[in-house]
């Protein structure tokens, strides 16, 4: 039946945050958004342009929240050069979310990019049961790392960690996020991994987590056109990211032949990841 | 408990092809994946129908594409988006077990003719022609209100297969009995009825047009008396199989479609609350209403409500 979540909610962006050259943050009111638990997501409505699914970001103000998008197609573009004040629609949150252990204690956050959305509300939320939280923050050059502070700030209260690392070094260490995590998970205890960023670098993630036998969750993404479990364009083998995802487990994307390997394009064909 | 008695006692015939019970997957709803029918076949749906293929690939509108309007109506205007007739066909290539009508959208016989011959060696059980998508120009309903294409087309695909064929009517301006019966005279044997309804929605706010093609089809609980009427109609005076489709979001909107005079009832737009699992949930309900009622079997309620 028709729920709330699918009343579309139109809202003011009141403020813009520069993230990269690339990536900007939209700030905006709205309770439902607010709300959201880590690995939701919301469908945006750029007016006579787009909608898009994207995950919600957390914001330090009560009844808010906020979008993170990267430049990159038609509608990612236009909500990029959208100027406060503009208005935007909101659906959702929809979706499932990131699951904390009732014993967890130790975890490992590993996000690359605007992958790191989720995650940073994870972190929010882990920080709140005072887990020990280490967060890897993944980019491939110095200039495309961002939400570092956001990281920090969040982590600031307990023995937690936030690591920086480039694919070229010019920024942290030198290496991939998933090198990072192997020399982690040697040394550590962690009882759950949770990552979220490029599809490469979380089959990288999800593999490593699943030979080391550290239980993992990703939050897996996927064009959409109705976010509702109705288009099927989300889907990975039988499994759809809008209503069986965002997040899925490592037993569960183990046996998912798609992840990793393709994804399905606008008119339903199967693309492969190069 | 296996599905075979999961299915007892609902078991129908369409044009003399058995089913295991008379739930439906409704076209354009997750229909390009063989993994998700398998996955719908787990949940013991009876057939599926696939999204609409032409023969070339088409990407659709952009979003917004479907509006979840509240009241468990919806409106869609996707435009098509389909992966086309090569791409489809090597999806279904290891189809074993899993009854498939292909649905088939096109602007001209010779489309037509190439995507049945395509499709025709694969395991399917048959074909329905959409003739009534109401938001794509030269496709869909422009060409379902116009009797000499839908009769040229019906002949072409019935030349080209000994396979089923259904045909989906809409309400366009043409009478729905009317374009079913030309559709039945040039060789098909089962209509499929509705398709979505013209229509639109518009934010105050923004006072702009929702849909990127600003005009689509509403589907769901708002256009099911509209549906239960089309199907009692062509049911009654056609005497033919009809696939009923239309605003089905519970099992007793199945009962009500059959009792109309539906042999199968398809279910599309429910599927953005309930996900997969409801037809595991209704077909448990429709067994238990074939006990209540003390039936033999679920069919004997098809079109009982042409004796009023």
């Amino acid at each position: 039946m028709h729920t709330s979540i699918d009343k579309r909610r139109i809202v003011r962006i009141e403020e813009i945050v520069p993230e990269t050259p690339t990536v900007r943050t939209l700030v905006f009111r709205d309770d439902l958004s607010y709300g959201a638990k880590p690995g939701q997501f919301l469908m945006v409505w750029i007016p006579r342009v787009e909608e898009i699914p994207m995950s919600a970001m957390i914001n330090s103000k009560k009844g808010y929240a906020a979008v993170t998008i990267r430049k990159s197609g038609i509608g990612s573009t236009a909500l990029f050069e959208r100027k406060e004040g503009d208005l935007i629609g909101l659906r959702g949150p929809y979706g499932n979310e990131f699951v904390l252990g009732k014993n967890y204690k130790k975890i490992l956050i590993i996000g690359g990019g605007t992958g790191l959305v989720p995650l940073l509300r994870l972190a929010s939320y882990a920080s709140e049961k005072k887990l020990n939280i280490t967060i890897v923050l993944g980019a491939r050059t110095k200039k495309e790392v961002f939400f570092e502070k956001i990281a920090r700030k969040l982590l600031e209260h307990d023995r937690s960690s936030v690591k920086t690392c480039t694919d070229d070094g010019s920024y942290g260490l030198k290496g991939t996020t998933v090198s990072m995590m192997s020399n982690l998970v040697r040394n550590n205890t962690f009882d759950c991994v949770y990552t979220c960023g490029p599809e490469l670098m979380m089959k990288g993630v999800v593999d490593l987590a699943n030979q080391n036998s550290i239980p993992v969750q990703a939050s897996l993404e996927r064009y959409m056109k109705c976010g509702i479990g109705i288009c099927g364009s989300c889907c990975l083998d039988s499994s759809l990211v809008c209503q069986d995802g965002t997040v899925f487990n490592g037993q569960q994307l183990s046996k998912i032949l798609d992840f990793g390997i393709s994804y399905r394009d606008k008119d339903g064909q199967k693309i492969c990841y190069s | 408990m296996n599905i075979g008695d999961r299915n007892h006692n609902l078991s129908v015939e369409l044009d003399n092809i058995p089913l295991r019970n008379p739930t439906m997957l409704a076209s354009g709803i997750l229909g390009i994946s063989q993994s998700i029918f398998e996955r719908l076949y787990r949940e013991n749906i009876g057939a599926v129908v696939t999204k609409s293929i032409s023969v070339n690939p088409m990407k659709g509108y952009p979003n917004p594409t479907v509006i979840p309007l509240g009241g468990g109506s919806y409106l869609n205007a996707v435009g098509l988006s389909n992966p086309g007739v090569d791409a489809f066909s090597k999806e279904l290539s290891h189809n074993k077990s899993i009854p498939i009508f292909i649905s088939l959208v096109g602007s001209s016989e010779k489309e037509f003719s190439k995507m049945v011959k395509t499709f025709d060696g694969l395991n399917i059980l048959g074909y329905e022609i959409n003739l009534s998508c109401p938001h794509v120009s030269k496709m869909g309903m422009e060409v379902g209100d116009d009797p000499e294409a839908v009769n040229k087309i019906v002949k072409t695909v019935r030349m080209n297969t000994s396979k089923p064929i259904s045909v989906k009517v809409g309400v366009g301006t043409i009478d729905v009995v009317e374009l079913a019966r030309v559709a039945i005279d040039a060789g098909a044997d089962i209509i499929t009825a509705i398709n979505t309804l013209r229509a639109m929605s518009i934010d105050i706010e923004t006072m702009m047009p929702i849909l990127s093609n600003r005009i689509g089809g509403l589907s769901g609980n708002a256009i099911k008396p509209i549906g239960i009427r089309c199907v009692y109609e062509i049911s009654k005076k056609l005497e033919v199989p009809v696939m009923g489709c239309g605003g089905v979001s519970s099992w007793k909107d199945v009962i009500e479609y059959m009792i109309a005079g539906a042999s199968a009832v398809q279910i599309g737009s429910v599927l953005g609350s309930s996900g997969p699992k409801i037809f595991n949930q209704i077909t448990k309900a429709l067994k238990n209403y074939v006990e209540t009622k003390n039936l033999k079997n679920i069919s004997e309620i098809i079109g009982i409500a042409h004796k009023y």
